[in-house]
């Protein structure tokens, strides 16, 4: 079977009459979309399920621009700004992994090697932000939040710093426990992604790709990656900016 | 004995330095427009989030241009507007569906839960006896 353009429109019997691929891709690429749209309902449900408490405890629940107020080695606070930091770098690992797949299709062997490793170093550095964030949130502020509870029989009332999966300073403890599970299931994603763009990267250095006669994998890596961009745009948006 | 079913579809995509160029060309703007409304969003953000007279403006703003960078990471980044009518339908028609009844099922719920009920629980107490 030769001269098929994937991309032309075909009539639907050609398509589904068999014998070839009714979406004009090949299966590795049908299965990782299928993946990554049933990895975008788990992420949404819980992007949903945030909203619903968020709205649910209006009253109570901090805004999110007055915690996120660090950056490294600068001691005031800046709203916001290193998680705009911290998009922009994966933003821009995600292009310089589109310009990889680019070169893949060019059969331009070093081109991918530059690309991907610039991927590479943007989701190491993501995911060392993420850490960062994590352990100041958990840190906390000198302020401090009081809380009274019964100790022995007696009510106690101490003062306590940051938040974790029990307790937080910053407002209602639900926005805490959210921010670690979402943030978290997504750092993971990250953190997977560069070790699968790691391993794709050395089978790129090794030439098997070139001998293969295309860079599919770095393709279906590079689809990974891009969705992994693509939650951290919904969770940048709906859980610090709204 | 060789297989003749088995087809390289990705062996298709192959383009010359040329058309290379001008790929090259269109993925740097979509960063440049995603660098100008990341940082627009971050910048209105820091502006206006104090003020509860545009809080709805901002909050559909927000949406709007979030969903603006997901449609371009989608079909430019991840290719799916170079691919066939049928298979962007597959992955984007049940997506819409399915999240878009979601967010509202849940934020109309959730409004409810936040201000409706509580207030009829105050005027008409907690009924059942309350959370189990």
């Amino acid at each position: 079977m030769s001269g098929h353009a994937t991309t032309q429109p075909i009539d639907a019997k050609t398509a589904w009459g068999g014998g070839t691929s009714p979406f004009g891709i090949s299966y590795g690429k049908m299965m990782m979309w299928f993946f990554l749209m049933s990895d975008a309902f788990t992420f949404s449900g819980l992007l949903t399920a945030y909203g619903f408490m968020r709205h649910k405890f209006h009253d109570v629940w901090p805004v999110a621009g007055d915690v996120f107020v660090h950056f490294p080695f600068y001691e005031g606070h800046i709203q916001l700004l290193y998680v705009a930091f911290m998009t922009f770098v994966l933003i821009a690992s995600s292009v310089t992994m589109v310009l990889a797949v680019e070169a893949g299709h060019r059969m331009d062997k070093k081109g991918v090697i530059i690309w991907m490793f610039l991927t590479i170093i943007g989701g190491a550095i993501f995911v060392g932000s993420q850490a960062w964030e994590w352990y100041h949130f958990i840190h906390g502020t000198e302020h401090g939040a009081v809380r009274t509870f019964i100790k022995d029989g007696a009510w106690v009332t101490e003062v306590f710093h940051g938040a974790n999966l029990r307790v937080n300073e910053y407002g209602h403890p639900l926005f805490a426990d959210f921010f670690f599970f979402i943030t978290g299931f997504h750092g993971f994603h990250v953190f997977s992604g560069v070790v699968i763009n790691i391993i794709i990267f050395i089978g790129v250095i090794k030439g098997t790709f070139h001998k293969r006669g295309h860079y599919e994998m770095v393709e279906k890596s590079g689809l990974y990656w891009h969705f992994v961009d693509l939650v951290w745009v919904f969770v940048f948006t709906f859980f610090y900016l709204l | 004995m060789e297989r003749d079913d088995v087809y390289e579809y990705s062996l298709d995509t192959h383009h010359d330095e040329e058309t290379g160029k001008k790929v090259r060309k269109k993925i740097y703007m979509v960063l440049l427009i995603m660098s100008a409304v990341t940082i627009f969003e971050v910048a209105l953000g820091m502006k206006l989030s104090g003020d509860p007279a545009y809080a709805t403006f901002l909050k559909y703003t927000f949406i709007a241009l979030t969903l603006l960078k997901a449609g371009y990471i989608v079909m430019v980044f991840m290719h799916l507007g170079d691919e066939r009518k049928n298979l962007r339908w597959t992955i984007l028609g049940p997506y819409i569906v399915l999240i878009g009844y979601l967010i509202y099922i849940c934020l109309t719920e959730a409004v409810y839960a936040g201000t409706i009920r509580p207030t009829l629980e105050m005027i008409f107490g907690s009924g059942s006896g309350g959370h189990h």
